[in-house]
């Protein structure tokens, strides 16, 4: 187990001066004593963990355990929630992303996200793709544009199957295709972090292990945390899995441990099917 | 540990193990029973100890099948994966215990009423020790009890200096009485059985370490007397 409290080896490598030739190692984001609130209630309780880069860590724990609320304070969304308040630091790169100094939409595109349900834009394949660059003038010209689309669908695995199809709606799709088209969409902006609550919840077995290799794919390039109610699918696809409980950190550890031999009693008990 | 929410779950773990330790019954009597043939040349016994192992065979497969079968349909995790891997390696050398515990029966059978009743006991003696170390082993399975199966796990070297010095009685013989020598050849192969389910008893030991606590037994740090070349 480590990283339950503050992840005193990672502090150094992430502040200032921190060796950035050491990508492989080091923490992309470094989270320490995270709270948050909704109004009185307090949802997450002093989370510190580190979330490595080129990998994926998985955040599972039972309904309510406060596993997607953290994942929302990874790229600021809960500050668009009424009465929520976040306390503590998140460092990405750095740099604390909590700070009033930080704009939270260019925050965003560093921080791409992927919802339970595909929600493409009422748009055609290819404006889905579009949108962000555009909006965050990350191109010059229309073949820049048209090989930022054909290069974010190659990623995600879609291009074969819509290249004929581009002005066709985002959501004449299948749900697992619309899914895969969400996730171009987010890497179209080329964020350093994607964040994935819940992503097959709503998909077939099929359309799921797309999915999860296309997951392993993007996790050469990326730092992905992803939120899943499957423990084979944390297991599967992950490197590195935190369990939430009642809004703590249980524990935290590489994949293989936490599923094979956990060292919390909590853990154990839910992984294991017996949590009462 | 408490029960998973599926009950039936917890019932076929239960259901998995109690087949393991029907197993382990039968085959920790297989080899008292093949010994206590050779040692009164009861060939009745030896071939009773026969018979039974196809019904060790068949709780092997049994076994096999409930765990393939729970896999697949219950994807275990954490203490219960742990569990299942273990008692299918287990069933393995149990299944290979009653084989070795049968052999001694059929050489049994090679034997006749020629042979020095000093030679019969030395291969009696030997299996008292192995068979309790398999009952350890099964009682730290039943129990799991992590240093209990460690304990069995360091005994081992016991029955290999056991063996080694039957392995030297028995060439005394031989070299006394070259009429001795047929029976001897048997009586080796027997001593070496209950050498190898020793071994067997000592592999149960760290599946079931494995099992409770989650890490491994480290065979080099096994105590071990240096190898006398036999």
């Amino acid at each position: 187990m480590d990283t339950v409290g503050p992840a005193k080896t990672d502090l150094a490598l992430t502040g200032e001066g921190a060796d950035k030739t050491q990508a492989l190692t080091y923490p992309r984001i470094d989270c320490r004593n995270v709270s948050v609130y909704y109004d009185d209630k307090q949802a997450v309780f002093d989370v510190s963990l580190a979330i490595h880069d080129r990998a994926v860590t998985a955040l599972i724990g039972p309904s309510g355990c406060g596993k997607s609320t953290f994942l929302r304070c990874l790229n600021r969304m809960n500050d668009t929630i009424e009465g929520a308040k976040v306390t503590g630091d998140i460092f990405m790169e750095g740099e604390n992303i909590n700070s009033p100094d930080v704009d939270p939409v260019l925050l965003r595109s560093r921080v791409g996200m992927v919802f339970q349900k595909p929600n493409p834009f009422p748009k055609s394949i290819y404006d889905n793709i579009a949108y962000g660059p555009r909006i965050h003038g990350m191109v010059d010209s229309r073949e820049d544009l048209d090989a930022v689309v054909e290069k974010s669908l190659r990623r995600a695995g879609l291009w074969e199957e819509v290249k004929d199809r581009l002005t066709q709606p985002g959501t004449s799709l299948s749900g697992g295709q619309q899914q895969r088209l969400c996730i171009a969409r987010a890497i179209a902006v080329r964020p350093e972090v994607i964040l994935m609550d819940e992503p097959c919840s709503a998909l077939d077995p099929i359309a799921t292990a797309r999915i999860e290799e296309l997951i392993d794919e993007l996790r050469k390039r990326y730092c992905i945390v992803i939120v899943t109610h499957s423990m084979q699918q944390a297991a599967r696809v992950s490197q590195r899995t935190a369990f939430f409980h009642l809004g703590n950190l249980v524990e935290m550890g590489d994949t293989d441990q936490i599923f094979t031999n956990p060292r919390e009693r909590r853990t154990e008990d839910y992984i294991t099917g017996r949590f009462g | 540990m408490s029960e998973h929410i599926v009950s039936a779950f917890t019932d076929e773990l239960e259901k998995i193990a109690a087949d393991l330790m029907r197993m382990g019954g039968i085959v920790e009597t297989m080899i008292l029973d093949s010994c206590a043939a050779v040692d009164r040349n009861n060939h009745d016994m030896a071939r009773d100890v026969i018979t039974r192992d196809p019904e060790v065979d068949r709780l092997e497969e049994e076994v096999e099948r409930q765990i393939v079968s729970l896999i697949a349909r219950r994807q275990p995790m954490a203490h219960d994966l742990r569990s299942v891997f273990s008692a299918l390696k287990t069933a393995g050398e149990l299944e290979r215990i009653g084989d070795l515990s049968k052999n001694i029966g059929k050489r049994t059978l090679m034997l006749d009423e020629s042979v020095p009743v000093a030679m019969r006991h030395g291969v009696a003696r030997m299996a008292r020790p192995v068979s309790l170390q398999l009952h350890m082993v099964l009682d730290a399975y039943a129990t799991g009890n992590a240093e209990s199966a460690k304990t069995v796990w360091e005994s081992d070297d016991d029955i290999d200096q056991h063996y080694n010095s039957l392995f030297r009685e028995m060439l005394t013989y031989m070299i006394e009485d070259p009429r001795t020598i047929g029976a001897g050849a048997h009586m080796l192969f027997m001593a070496k059985n209950l050498e190898r389910i020793g071994d067997h008893c000592t592999n149960i030991a760290e599946f079931i370490y494995f099992q409770i606590t989650g890490e491994y037994l480290i065979p080099h740090e096994r105590p071990k007397t240096p190898n006398t070349g036999i």
